[in-house]
């Protein structure tokens, strides 16, 4: 008996160890810069700065882009999840190598041939100069920028809800249609209640990024929209005030946080509806 | 209905390759402008196979990739077959969840909060310019580490516990039968480990941007201060061969998956 338990010692310590130091230390980290001045003296000064002059408008803007742009990726992605569903095994297949494949490129890459393709002097605005339609102002606009965070994100929206639906047993349906329901009434009181684990996966995978992203809106908002994460990397990248920056991240992480709980209720209620 | 959804598949389709598409088609431009086309050129890879500065930050994407994904494939596996044995079930849970935490938070908190420990570090030992290769591959093992270890972890419970038990009943010794019986059997559960962390890593820009200093500059680092100033379609051509190779890669083990399905259709058959 002690054996054993010396010898699962020996293989969890390690793992252990490195978790201590290298994720729950790093966190201790942001929590003791953010409550420190330059000079590690004890400070609130860093949080009480969020709640004046810009911030809180950052911190409205960026729940707003990434709550709008989650919300169009499930839009785009519910339909394409029963469009597949309903196809051949091949079809599945070839459509999901496909989902898979941007989401292998760089996305610096992707989103800066976005704006080559929507700038001022890009591909769009080219062609309608040149036919004589004139410019339309596409990047440097709040719809670019979420534009842009559903472009990089809506894989993580397909793949959850698609692998949810493909393991949904189809009895279940056909039951239901037995029994009377019609085509509408099937997919809202059957369906989506059982691909909800996906959905609500989907939507943690899409929104965390989005809320937390600072390259997307630089280069498609040209710097017009200062979301959390542009604030945070201005901290730390350039402004050097590393103080401030930690108490961006720790008040990120804790909305970050809430929106977790609030997400993980919302499921549970519903399991309860289907039960 | 049948040409509606498949119209609705292309639509979601064009929306994820434009880009892609455009990028490729102005890798070949001779101009140096990246929003007209002025003729079809191969000057701009020519162009990239003399910038040693790109093909030095390829060398060390790849370097980091491989290094990082090494040694999180040994620890994470080590700390799968360690969780899995555990009978603390307190332990186990606490385990779990710090585990989770990487995949969980934002990219941006932890290359930050991994850069805060790092600049703290460096402040009691005093060495100035802490960030480079170590904090890079470190970071870049922290944020492997969970998707290796939940990669090997359901493998793992899948497999029966008497065997190599059975091993050491005929005599092994606890190592031999770890690496005879237990290894062999966990083997998928490694190599999809194994490549996810791999991809990531190559992959990473967030955690490495806040983890990484001046002298180590990764692929995607390199292309972020690129895309700062005005990009010339030398990028587009290097993002273009990494595409094919993405490409060819995944139409492999795509082919050889179908191949496998065809097969076991047929032995059922049969």
């Amino acid at each position: 008996m002690n054996k054993t338990k010396s010898s699962s010692m020996i293989t969890n310590l390690p793992y252990i160890v490195w978790s201590i130091i290298f994720i729950i230390a790093p966190l201790i980290m942001v929590a003791y810069y953010a409550f420190t001045d330059r000079d590690a003296n004890f400070t609130l000064s860093n949080i009480k700065l969020l709640w004046s002059g810009h911030y809180p408008e950052i911190f409205g803007i960026s729940i707003l882009f990434a709550v709008i742009a989650t919300a169009v990726c499930f839009i785009i992605s519910y339909p394409l999840a029963l469009v597949m569903v309903k196809s051949s095994n091949k079809v599945q297949r070839n459509v999901m190598l496909l989902v898979m494949v941007p989401m292998w490129m760089n996305f610096l890459i992707r989103t800066y041939s976005w704006r080559n393709i929507l700038s001022d002097n890009g591909i769009i605005n080219t062609f309608l100069e040149s036919i004589g339609i004139g410019k339309l102002e596409l990047t440097g606009t709040a719809g670019a920028v979420i534009f842009g965070m559903v472009y990089n994100f809506l894989p993580y929206m397909i793949l959850p809800i698609y692998s949810v639906m493909s393991k949904l047993d189809v009895k279940y349906v056909e039951a239901a249609e037995d029994l009377g329901a019609t085509k509408i009434q099937v997919l809202l009181r059957v369906i989506f209640p059982l691909s909800l684990p996906g959905v609500i996966s989907g939507i943690t995978m899409v929104f965390v990024p989005s809320v937390s992203t600072f390259y997307i809106s630089q280069k498609l908002g040209e710097g017009k929209f200062m979301l959390i994460g542009d604030s945070i990397e201005l901290q730390f990248q350039q402004a050097n005030n590393y103080n401030l920056g930690a108490s961006l991240s720790l008040v990120l992480m804790v909305l970050i946080i809430i929106s977790m709980l609030i997400m993980n209720k919302f499921s549970d209620d519903e399991g309860a509806v289907i039960i | 209905m049948k040409i509606t959804s498949k119209l609705y598949m292309a639509l979601v389709m064009i929306f994820l390759y434009a880009p892609i598409v455009v990028m490729i088609i102005f890798s070949f431009n001779s101009g140096k402008s990246t929003a007209v086309f002025t003729g079809f050129s191969t000057k701009w890879y020519a162009e990239l196979a003399n910038d040693s500065a790109t093909l030095e930050a390829l060398k060390n994407t790849i370097v980091l990739a491989i290094c990082s994904s090494v040694i999180s494939v040994i620890i994470g596996t080590v700390a799968a077959i360690g969780i899995y044995k555990l009978k603390m079930k307190w332990l186990k849970t606490t385990i779990l969840s710090v585990t989770n935490i990487p995949m969980i938070n934002p990219e941006i908190v932890t290359g930050v909060s991994m850069m805060l420990l790092f600049v703290f570090i460096g402040k009691l030992v005093n060495v100035q310019d802490v960030l480079g290769f170590n904090t890079l591959l470190i970071a870049h093992i922290t944020f492997n580490l969970p998707y290796v270890i939940l990669s090997v972890l359901p493998v793992l419970k899948q497999t029966d516990p008497h065997i190599p038990e059975a091993a050491q009943d005929l005599g092994c010794t606890p190592v031999q039968a770890f690496f005879k019986v237990t290894l062999p059997s966990i083997r998928p559960g490694i190599i999809t480990g194994f490549l996810m962390a791999f991809t990531l890593s190559l992959d990473d820009f967030i955690i490495s941007y806040f983890s990484s200093g001046p002298e180590f500059q990764t692929l995607p680092i390199k292309i972020f201060s690129m895309t700062k100033k005005h990009v010339k379609p030398d990028l587009y051509a290097l993002s273009t061969l990494i595409f094919v190779a993405i490409l060819v890669l995944l139409l492999i083990i795509n082919f050889s998956q179908s191949k496998a399905e065809n097969k076991n259709k047929r032995n059922m058959k049969g």
